[in-house]
């Protein structure tokens, strides 16, 4: 088992799944950030820490969205970890807004 | 005199509490670029809190974290002080005094009373103590739970009410292979328990615990969650509810639980009962409890502020082991304010203040003695990242000469205090490890002070 972020957290990058990761399992690209699977502990505390609901448990994926594990963990490969939350990007509120959120 | 923080004129930092909200305080501290003394001081010998006392022995990915912690306190520039306890090896002021500031992160291990008739009876306990006399903790090592009973009922709504639950119904095989006390993991392998009623005064959107835990027992081998379809009906301000930021696990529980519904009635197993809008109202028996009166409750008022109140109708069950698991509290420090009410510090963005609302200059709180016990081990991790940002934050202005690590050390010496540091720690952790190996445990942990100081010094 491991979290998994998916398809929302795209140009907001409000990273404060980051803070409230106790294991640093966080990996970050220009506009979005990704879970380490062989670094989560499964804690949950992102989940309810992203503003746009973009992180879910991988038990709870969807069939339409099993990609988003192979996504992460080769992502969480080729970006650097992300430890400490970063200023949100400026698209940020709009994509928020996008999302119903 | 210049601001704290440079290589002539460290920042000295002490923590109080060493469970997850004092370790990220330490490492934000470390992290924050300037020059830092951090000391770290726990009450017990050995360090993590309630990693080690409260997250359950068959959850080791979760306990995993501490090597994290271990990483931390590697850092030279931090010392682990185990075995002092503040408030009884040295006093509030006497650590005000040699410190620029204090982090207080002494967590929420009291626990709340129901308040109700025959509580005090034999068989009645704190969720607590019970999850901390399966863990090892040294207060409630010599703690007996009566497990020739075969009913217990498990009141509360949060992850520990789970735990708890899951580890009287977990195949006696599955805990062998965990870090569980061996005192605990002996009386369970006796216990007699076989039905098993978790209560809860709310309904399952207002439900505190997350969906992993939830899902977990269902998976118990021998047991069936039961939980009937009327106890899932929404009024219309808990199906808002399922849509608001502060409800994020409760569409996934609902789901867990519905699938729970759906199961035969009665397919043979073991029953677990899962009640909602239920509150105790009484216990009694002679001369130990015997059964618990439940009351049901209706929840009225606005989506995200709905409270539960009685309806009258009234549910009697048999008890023979009540476990409350329905809040935490901190303990006072002597010397610091306290909120009686929320049963944490009281503070403002992280700083003490009195009762009046005055700041304690250099004085901080973090985690469960901050924000009450809410949350999972990472939500102490953003907590002290806040807490650290308002300590750096004021910086300028706790400048002042402190003896710091050099005092605390003299002090200590003075008065003959027995100081375990994380080199003494990490003895005692390897001859736990060497305990477990014998019966196939990842740990046998000492679970008396004495030992875990012969341990230390072995």
């Amino acid at each position: 088992m491991t979290h998994v972020v998916t398809d929302n957290c795209r140009g907001c990058r409000y990273t404060d799944c980051v803070a409230s990761c106790p294991v640093a399992c966080f990996h970050v690209n220009e506009v979005r950030v990704y879970i380490n699977p062989e670094v989560c502990i499964d804690c949950s505390a992102c989940i309810p820490a992203c503003p746009v609901g973009a992180i879910v448990e991988e038990f709870d994926l969807p069939d339409d969205q099993q990609h988003w594990m192979r996504i992460n963990a080769e992502a969480a490969q080729r970006y650097p970890v992300i430890r400490a939350r970063l200023a949100p990007l400026d698209s940020a509120e709009a994509r928020r807004r996008q999302l119903g959120r | 005199m210049a601001i704290p923080g440079t290589e002539s004129h460290p920042l000295r930092v002490a923590i109080v509490g060493s469970g997850p909200g004092g370790f990220y305080a330490a490492e934000a501290l470390l992290e924050s670029g300037l020059q830092v003394e951090i000391d770290l001081i726990e009450r017990l010998p050995v360090p993590y809190g309630l990693v080690r006392f409260g997250v359950a022995p068959d959850h080791a990915k979760l306990k995993s974290v501490t090597a994290v912690f271990a990483r931390i306190a590697e850092d030279p520039r931090l010392r682990f002080f185990g075995n002092v306890e503040v408030g009884h090896d040295l006093s509030v002021q006497q650590l005000g005094a040699l410190y620029h500031a204090v982090v207080v992160a002494t967590g929420a291990a009291g626990d709340r009373r129901l308040g109700i008739a025959g509580e005090h009876l034999p068989g009645v306990h704190a969720a607590g103590d019970f999850v901390g006399w399966y863990n090892g903790r040294p207060e409630c090592a010599d703690l007996e739970f009566d497990l020739d009973q075969e009913v217990a009922v498990v009141i509360g709504q949060g992850n520990v009410a789970i735990d708890v639950c899951r580890i009287l119904a977990s195949p006696i095989d599955a805990l062998r292979r965990t870090d569980i006390a061996a005192h605990a993991l002996d009386a369970l392998a006796r216990s007699r328990v076989r039905e098993i009623h978790l209560v809860g005064r709310r309904g399952p959107v207002q439900a505190k615990f997350t969906p992993k835990e939830l899902r977990e027992l269902g998976a118990l081998p021998g047991w069936q969650p039961r939980v009937t379809p009327d106890a899932l009906q929404l009024n219309v301000a808990s199906q808002t509810e399922l849509t608001l930021p502060g409800f994020v696990h409760a569409a996934r529980n609902l789901d867990i639980l519905r699938g729970f519904a759906q199961s035969p009635a009665d397919d043979g197993r073991r029953p677990l009962h899962l009640h909602f809008h239920r509150a105790p109202v009484a216990l009694s028996g002679e001369p130990r409890v015997e059964r618990i009166e439940l009351e049901a409750q209706a929840l009225s008022g606005d989506a995200g502020a709905q409270s539960a109140t009685p309806t009258g109708e009234r549910l009697s069950l048999p008890a023979g082991l009540v476990l409350r698991s329905v809040g935490y509290r901190g303990t006072p420090l002597p010397g610091l304010p306290f909120d009686l009410v929320r049963g944490a510090l009281p503070h403002r963005d992280g700083r003490l203040v009195d009762t009046a609302g005055k700041v304690l200059c250099g004085w901080y709180a973090t985690g469960w003695i901050k924000r009450g016990p809410s949350g999972v081990i990472g939500t102490n991790r953003a907590d002290s990242v806040d807490t650290v940002a308002t300590l750096l934050a004021d910086v300028a202005a706790l400048d002042a000469v402190k003896a710091g690590r050099a005092g605390l050390c003299a002090l200590l010496a003075a008065g003959g205090q027995r100081v375990v540091d994380f080199t003494g720690w990490k003895v005692i952790e390897r001859a736990e490890i060497e305990r477990g190996r014998r019966d196939g445990k990842p740990a046998e942990k000492f679970v008396r002070i004495d030992d875990m100081l012969a341990a230390a010094t072995a």
